[in-house]
């Protein structure tokens, strides 16, 4: 009985954390007031959450998920000057292009996350994704060599998410 | 900024190299946006200014916040977070949009509907 009430009150409880906490950052404070209507708002942001009926969520290896991140950290800065680099010294010789990347990955939760790495990193842009073939529509700024930014995907970014969530 | 004067010195050099580089390669990104030529290409400027740019800010921030409140200012991270995860949305959106309207006009240089049409037998 309390298990079953527990699990309606907390469908959701890294979301409802979640929540919690960026409530009390918000309001910079833990004092009682901001502690209580937080955890108002957390639980209801949970319950709505249950609603929605979403897939669960399952990650297998936290501690893979530091690691992918400092990886994405160090790409992003690179990528950042490359872009910089790009835009400040354009040389002739650079093009951009489209490529395709065949994935694997099909849980939606980690293709967004994919989604949000391609697109934090300058150098390339999250253009389609067909859910059917798994096949991803890249933009690059600076192409150099296909094959070289299909393994880039497939290994330092899928490979990890794959692990993660499924 | 009040009591900014007051700021010692070996916390107010990297705050000051912090918001020059975060400025500096946002300013990058808003030239790049000018200067490249396919929608393609300028879609990733401004990404700049959305990853290390607010990065670099936001962090100089938090420093500058924190050593002048002498407690923890870490809010700013949210923002980070929340541009992170809401960038991917707006710009899928509008590459989409673009796509969609450069293959209607049967532009050769889009790559065609991953897709592969309907088979007939």
């Amino acid at each position: 009985m309390s298990r079953r009430l527990l699990r309606w009150v907390l469908p959701h409880p890294i979301l409802s954390a979640w929540l919690w906490l960026m409530w009390l950052l918000l309001e910079q404070s833990a004092r009682p007031g901001p502690l209580l209507v937080g955890l108002v708002v957390a639980l209801l942001g949970g319950r709505a959450m249950a609603m929605l009926q979403p897939q669960r969520v399952r990650i297998r290896r936290p501690g893979l998920i530091l690691k992918l991140a400092g990886a994405v950290l160090v790409d992003v800065a690179r990528s950042n000057l490359a872009v910089a680099l790009v835009v400040l010294k354009p040389r002739p010789e650079r093009h951009a292009g489209f490529i395709r990347v065949p994935l694997a990955l099909r849980n939606p939760n980690a293709l967004a996350a994919l989604a949000c790495i391609m697109t934090a990193t300058p150098g390339t842009a999250w253009v389609e994704f067909d859910v059917e073939d798994g096949e991803l529509l890249l933009h690059v700024l600076d192409l150099v060599d296909e094959a070289d930014w299909v393994r880039i995907v497939k290994d330092r970014y899928e490979q990890p998410l794959l692990e993660i969530f499924q | 900024m009040s009591g900014a004067a007051e700021l010692p010195l070996f916390v107010a050099i990297p705050v000051a190299i912090l918001l020059v580089l975060g400025a500096g390669l946002s300013l990058a990104g808003s030239i790049g946006l000018l200067r490249l030529k396919s929608f393609y290409e300028r879609v990733h400027a401004p990404t700049i200014g959305t990853s290390y740019g607010l990065g670099s800010v936001l962090l100089a921030s938090m420093i500058f916040f924190s050593v002048l409140q002498t407690r923890l200012v870490v809010h700013e991270v949210l923002i980070g977070i929340l541009v992170v995860v809401t960038t991917p949305v707006t710009l899928m959106l509008v590459t989409r949009a673009a796509l969609h309207r450069d293959r209607l006009e049967g532009n050769p240089e889009v790559p065609p509907p991953l897709s592969r049409p309907p088979e007939q037998d």
